[in-house]
């Protein structure tokens, strides 16, 4: 297959306006799936969490799970959709064997959500509205490992196998109304309105929310037009563009691709495209018109869902703060500068300075630690810094005995080494490290008076009131207690010392 | 003792006196009835399986738990120890499930049905599976991969269908019981041209988990028996809701056998249907109806007549959703997970082209016919005009049974248009097939209950006619109600049951009959 020709992005976009839409599968953690009584977890061995309705055997029935329900109700409500009183469940019919009843069992014309909008604020604080076409409740597909042949696909492959662990996970699918008006911020956009999905579900616990373990799943929709038309172009589908990189670059490179063709004089092909994460490219798929025929009908097996109002409005003011609010909220009670708070979420680690100061710490304290020793260290081991192991209590303790004059700073962070290193508390590790802060004033007293006579000239200038000379004292006592002073107390008995007034 | 020839003869309502009083053994009876298939089912064809073992064990146990008494025999179900044959639709653990398809030939069911647990509950010994139209699709039976069944009254007539193998085999004395489907007669019709009771409950009485599926919104588990008394025991066995089926019901069940055993029907009033009798239907299946409504008129009932108008359009609507539930329902079927798989004689490996190559040798041409009309009536452009159309008409055949029952307390009319018909007779004529289902699809269509028992011999070939009750959904009671006093009404005028007059089915030549197991 040839490589795409594409246009500079500046170029396509001088002559086109860019139409997005996001079909967004937001798997939910339920303990058990959509319509069955089999757990609901990932990762097991294949086809361990499977019951005879998973496998869609002769003779089984669905049973709609109250829990993936309510999860459902809650996302509408997050994305300020209205919730259908009554809606049905519809079979979606199309044989691939990823689906054990050749027909996945969706929501096709009621769905349970619709009508809502999101707000999404882009990196310079631009809010661009997100309007929610639906969100409905649907059944997750087996996963297919199509072995031997190029490319794990299966064209070419010498057979497949098949996985039901996830057939009937519960999925909601959020779909956009078309995106109008994002011009070259197409691909920013993106990526912030799939963040912002994923940050939903996540603060709403109703999914894991881990794309790399496909719980947050984008189809991302392109169509270009040239400037001034009203029509819409003819779009192709990227499915499974599976992280908030691949978003952006997914959607920046076909609407390049999109470019070049136009520019050619071709039409657009209505097709579903690959993301290739390692050329950061589309490839054709399958053809895909809006004629693919389903057959849809409603679900004879199950009865309509019924959300009566109270039930809504329960869930509703169950509903966490809006991810968005939370922000605003934070940064105000923390005193952070938008730049400080940037980093802070950029860096991921609002939620556990939240915790940290909720442990006791102040909020400048919590982003010094957070901020300056523990995102660091979280890069060099490649895990999120809030699963390196640093729990905000550790952080409270290791400044207490910072602030007590314990240890300092540089031991502190010895101290949080000894800690990831798992060898007890911040107290132990002081103690087992001999890290104390020498305190006595005794040996104290023994290393200034060296200080002292070693540099006289300096001793003399400080009599003398040039106090910002102390410095080099001190860096000598420091240097002869191989650290283990406490600069405060070296400074305080050096002025005693010499009977001059601090 | 009593002789094993007229121990089959007895309803399960006395064998289970009978068992109850310690005057005869499960085990006396189950080996009755096996040695009954063993001798004449090689004829009938009622059976695709014969459980004789573990039906032997289950009766075993019932007779060691009353020889013990105590507390354990005290709670034994009313019905334990009373064998039951299943259809070959609903799946059971230990022995073969095949819907009377090839596609299945030889699978096992991982899980029971939920009205299996209950019979295992109840401890009714499983006598086997009975053979059925392939998915249950058709009125004959003939459309079984196995072999059709055979009309007890008749071996060369149908035994009606899709549940032929449940009717013949309670008529031809090889159970007491049995269980069926019916999604548009598929329990009634066969009750009506083999002289026995079947009954189709409200949509959602009894739980369809485990019937493996051919229409959902259409398919309902009910009894087959030969009194209409059984018929209200089994139904207490199997009913009651069940958190496996969305669609089974929360209300009880439990008044049918006492309406069973009320015994009057003064003061009821009884609905003739305009539309299910007169032209269609065979005279003497006519003249046995009009005898009915006679009897019961001098019981004490008040005969009304309503009219019911839209269905002559139920047959129609039926045959478009029908087939398009079947079209999605059968889909499952392709060779990947279970069952059979056949591959494509040439050309690639593909996974299309081994699923097609499966249906394709798996299902039979009836089967196929549905599914074809199921996806064409599905289909982008035609839904409204077929699927949807057909769902509007369901709704005036539900507002006709309201304005009816605001009129009458049950319906009543033939089953079928006629007797049985010859086997072959219709098989190359779908539409005649299906019109056998006139009278019975409504019922299915507005998801109330129906009743079929027998009415007497048409008088121009001798044949049973079976009679019809429809009541209002919920309302199943007063069809046991006013069913077992017809019951005991034409009994009365016939000297004894029906069945009594059907001829003897004559043990065959060696060498003709089934083998059974377990025969002493």
């Amino acid at each position: 297959m040839s490589a795409d020709t594409i246009l500079s992005f500046e170029e396509a976009m001088e002559k086109y306006d860019p139409v997005l839409g996001f079909e967004v599968h937001v798997e939910l953690n339920t303990k058990t799936k959509m319509f069955s009584s089999a757990p609901n977890v990932f990762g097991d061995d294949p086809n361990t969490n499977v019951n005879e309705v998973d496998l869609g055997l002769p003779g089984v029935l669905p049973v709609v799970n109250k829990a993936a329900v309510e999860s459902s109700i809650k996302i509408g409500l997050a994305l300020n959709c209205k919730i259908a009183e009554t809606c049905r469940f519809a079979r979606k019919n199309y044989f691939y064997p990823d689906t054990p009843k050749n027909f996945q069992t969706s929501q096709y014309d009621e769905p349970i959500a619709y009508d809502g909008y999101l707000d999404i604020e882009l990196e310079d604080g631009t809010v661009f509205r997100v309007e929610i076409e639906r969100a409905h409740m649907e059944e997750d597909a087996g996963k297919l490992t199509h072995m031997g042949g190029a490319a794990g696909r299966i064209q070419g492959a010498d057979y497949s196998l098949v996985d039901y662990n996830r057939a009937g996970v519960p999925l909601v699918e959020i779909v956009t109304k078309p995106i109008e008006g994002a011009g070259s911020r197409a691909p920013e956009l993106a990526k912030a309105y799939v963040a912002a999905v994923r940050e939903i579900v996540k603060n709403l616990g109703v999914s894991d929310a881990r794309m790399e373990r496909g719980n947050v799943r984008c189809d991302a929709n392109v169509s270009l037009r040239p400037h001034g038309q009203e029509r819409f172009g003819i779009r192709s589908e990227t499915k499974n563009v599976n992280s908030l990189r691949a978003v952006e670059h997914a959607v920046r490179f076909e609407i390049q691709r999109h470019a070049a063709v136009l520019d050619s004089g071709q039409p657009v092909i209505q097709e579903t495209r690959h993301w290739h994460e390692d050329t950061r490219t589309t490839t054709s798929g399958r053809a895909k018109s809006d004629a693919d025929d389903y057959r849809y009908f409603p679900e004879p097996d199950l009865v309509p869902v019924v959300a009566s109002r109270e039930w809504v409005e329960e869930l509703r003011a169950t509903l966490p703060e809006p991810p968005a609010e939370r922000r605003k909220r934070l940064q105000a009670d923390w005193g952070y500068s938008d730049l400080e708070f940037r980093d802070v979420v950029n860096a991921g680690v609002m939620d556990s300075i939240e915790e940290t100061i909720a442990a006791g710490a102040s909020a400048s304290v919590a982003r010094k630690w957070w901020m300056g020793e523990i995102v660091g260290r979280a890069k060099t081991a490649d895990v999120d810094p809030a699963e390196l192991g640093v729990s905000p209590q550790t952080i409270v303790e290791l400044n207490a005995l910072v602030e007590e004059g314990k240890i300092n700073n540089k031991m502190a962070s010895q101290v949080l080494d000894g800690v990831l290193a798992g060898e007890g508390t911040p107290a132990e590790i002081v103690e087992k490290r001999g890290l104390a802060v020498v305190s006595d004033d005794g040996p104290l007293l023994e290393a200034i008076d060296a200080a002292l006579a070693a540099q006289p000239d300096i001793a003399e200038k400080i009599r003398g009131g040039k106090l910002q000379a102390i410095g080099a004292i001190v860096g000598g006592v420091m240097k002869a207690t191989r650290g283990q002073a406490d600069a405060g107390r070296v400074k305080e008995l050096i002025l005693e010392r010499l009977g001059v007034e601090g | 003792m009593t002789d094993s020839n007229e121990l089959i003869r007895l309803s399960a309502a006395a064998l289970a006196a009978k068992l109850g009083a310690r005057e005869v053994t499960s085990v006396e009876v189950t080996q009755a009835y096996l040695d009954r298939i063993a001798a004449v089912d090689g004829q009938v064809n009622a059976f695709l399986h014969v459980n004789a073992e573990e039906a032997l064990a289950v009766a075993a146990e019932v007779d060691a738990i009353r020889a013990a008494g105590g507390a354990a025999a005290e709670e034994l179900h009313e019905l334990a120890g009373v064998p039951i044959a299943v259809k070959d639709l609903i799946v059971t653990i230990g022995q073969p499930t095949t819907a009377g398809s090839k596609i299945l030939e030889g699978w096992h069911s991982p899980y029971d049905a939920t009205v299996i647990k209950k019979l295992r509950a109840a401890k009714m010994p499983i006598l086997g599976k009975t053979n059925l139209d392939e998915f249950a699709m058709g009125s004959s039976t003939e459309h079984s991969a196995y072999g059709p069944t055979r009309n007890p009254w008749d071996l060369d007539r149908i035994p009606g269908g899709s549940g032929g193998g449940s009717a013949a085999a309670v008529a031809a004395f090889e159970a007491p019981l049995a269980l069926g489907t019916d999604t548009g007669g598929s329990i009634r019709q066969p009750g009506a041209v083999t002289g026995t009771v079947g009954v189709k409950p409200t949509y959602g009485a009894v739980s369809r988990y485990g019937a493996i599926a051919m229409a959902s919104s259409l398919d309902q588990i009910g009894p087959v028996s030969r009194t209409v008394l059984d018929s209200a025991l089994l139904q207490e066995v199997i009913g009651g809701h069940d958190p496996q089926d969305s669609t089974s019901l929360t209300d009880s069940f439990d008044n049918l056998v006492a309406a069973a055993r009320t015994g009057n029907v003064k003061g009821m009033k009884i609905g003739i249907i305009k539309e299910l009798h007169g032209e269609g239907y065979q005279a003497g299946v006519e003249n046995r109806f009009n005898e009915s409504l006679e009897l019961l008129k001098e019981a004490g009932a008040e005969i009304v007549e309503v009219s019911c108008p839209n269905f002559k359009y139920a047959l129609g609507a039926y045959y478009l959703i029908m087939p398009s539930e079947v079209s999605s329902n059968l889909a499952k079927f392709d060779g990947v997970r279970f069952g059979l798989r056949v591959l494509p004689k040439e050309g690639p490996l593909t996974i299309e082209r081994v699923m097609g190559a499966t249906r394709a040798a798996g299902f039979g041409d009836e089967v196929k016919r549905r599914i074809i009309l199921g996806t064409y009536a599905l289909s982008a452009g035609y839904y409204d005009a077929y699927y949807g159309s057909a769902q509007k008409v369901r709704t005036l055949i539900q507002r006709d049974f309201d304005a009816a029952f605001a009129q009458a307390d049950v319906l009543i009319s033939p089953t079928a248009p006629t007797t049985a018909f010859k086997l072959g007779e219709k098989l190359n004529d779908p539409l005649a097939m299906y019109l056998n289902d006139v009278a019975t699809i409504p019922a299915n269509m507005a998801g109330v209950p129906g009743l079929s028992l027998p009415g007497g011999l048409a008088d121009e070939d001798g044949l049973p006619v079976g009679i019809q009750l429809l009541a209002p959904a919920r309302e199943d009671a007063r069809l046991y109600r006013v069913g077992a006093v017809l019951e005991s009404l034409l009994e009365e005028k016939w000297g004894g049951p029906l069945l009594d007059r059907a001829p003897e089915l004559q043990a065959p030549a060696i060498g003709a009959a089934n083998t059974v197991g377990g025969s002493n």
